[in-house]
């Protein structure tokens, strides 16, 4: 399968000459450690992004947010079981409740699961291993707003880095999500077949990314945000920030 | 019989256990069990590894009561993966 030369393609579709700069949030929490990586795939793809300290009571004027991967409050308890309940996740909730864009990694999919933002929950990985290695990404779902400008059959390969990422949902639930088409990413061979293989942490399904039932709040347990240049092994998560920007230009 | 008076100030301590549901893969406990087997102790058919907090509490027990149920389905239990028992003291 020929896949797209990432960096060449994304570049060739920049945004320069484009005045108009979308605004996106980063939420830091105690631990986070992926903020500055977020920050910087936005700033990279010519748009703003922001810091937002947890302890914020408000957004601002923002159009989208980021909530990104770390050891926020250590894990301690659960995985994003203490940062759900900082005073800035009230206003996460107003925003997503008003439509607004929301997109977590790794911790952040574990505290917006936490948070009852998105169904399921993360627990450890079957294999009891911290897995920190590049995976391929297959797009399950590409009509929403995370997916659209990830082109047909592009595999993304992306880092994961984490011990606690097997995603867990029972049955019933999984069906509402298989027919909602809220199963955005799951885990591939390097052919682009999702296999037992290729899944790293045991999630159901090979499941590493999934939205919620309104499509505006999505999270993934991979790190996009660490595969922006080539030269650091990968620029396809570029893909997820384009679609956003795409999702927030058609929007306009 | 006792009268319950209206307002009853109490020092309690409360144990909560939070396991992993039955349908949730435990990857833990099968490790603990493997070993287990392993270093010869026969018999052991299955492991479940939770979570166990100690809290010491003062103040009104019967309102007391309704707020750490709360606070275990709410914060110190994940209702999606785990359950939890709560065992009071006195």
């Amino acid at each position: 399968m020929t896949q797209v030369d990432t960096e060449t393609e994304l570049s060739t579709i920049s945004d320069q000459g484009n005045a108009s700069k979308f605004s996106f949030g980063v939420l830091q929490f105690p631990g986070s450690n992926s903020d500055q990586d977020c920050v910087n795939a936005i700033e990279v793809l010519g748009h703003e992004a922001h810091y937002v300290w947890h302890k914020e009571e408000s957004l601002g004027h923002l159009d989208a947010v980021l909530v990104p991967g770390g050891f926020s409050y250590g894990d301690y308890l659960r995985a994003g079981a203490i940062a759900r309940f900082s005073p800035v996740m009230r206003a996460l909730a107003d925003f997503a409740e008003n439509g607004g864009l929301v997109l977590g990694v790794c911790n952040g999919f574990q505290i917006l699961c936490e948070a009852g933002l998105l169904p399921g929950a993360l627990i450890l990985n079957r294999s009891l291993q911290f897995r920190s290695e590049f995976v391929h990404l297959s797009t399950v779902n590409s009509d929403t707003p995370f997916t659209k400008a990830i082109p047909a059959d592009q595999l993304m390969r992306v880092p994961i880095a984490h011990g606690e990422g097997c995603y867990f949902a029972d049955g019933s639930t999984l069906n509402e999500m298989e027919s909602h088409g809220q199963i955005l990413w799951k885990y591939a061979t390097a052919q682009g077949d999702v296999e037992d293989h290729a899944n790293p942490n045991g999630s159901v399904h090979g499941i590493a990314g999934v939205c919620n039932k309104a499509g505006n709040v999505a999270a993934l347990m991979p790190h996009p945000e660490r595969a922006c240049q080539e030269a650091i092994g990968s620029a396809d998560g570029q893909w997820i920030f384009r679609s956003l920007i795409e999702h927030l230009k058609d929007a306009k | 019989m006792m009268v319950p008076v209206r307002f009853e100030w109490q020092i309690m301590k409360v144990k909560i256990i939070i396991t992993p549901k039955k349908a949730v893969l435990d990857p833990q406990g099968q490790a603990v069990l493997n070993a287990l087997e392993h270093m010869g102790y026969d018999g052991v058919k299955d492991v479940h590894v939770g979570r166990f907090l100690e809290l010491e509490l003062s103040g009104d027990k019967a309102s007391m009561e309704s707020r750490i149920e709360e606070a275990c389905h709410r914060f110190l239990s994940n209702p999606v993966i785990e359950d939890y028992r709560v065992e009071w003291e006195e």
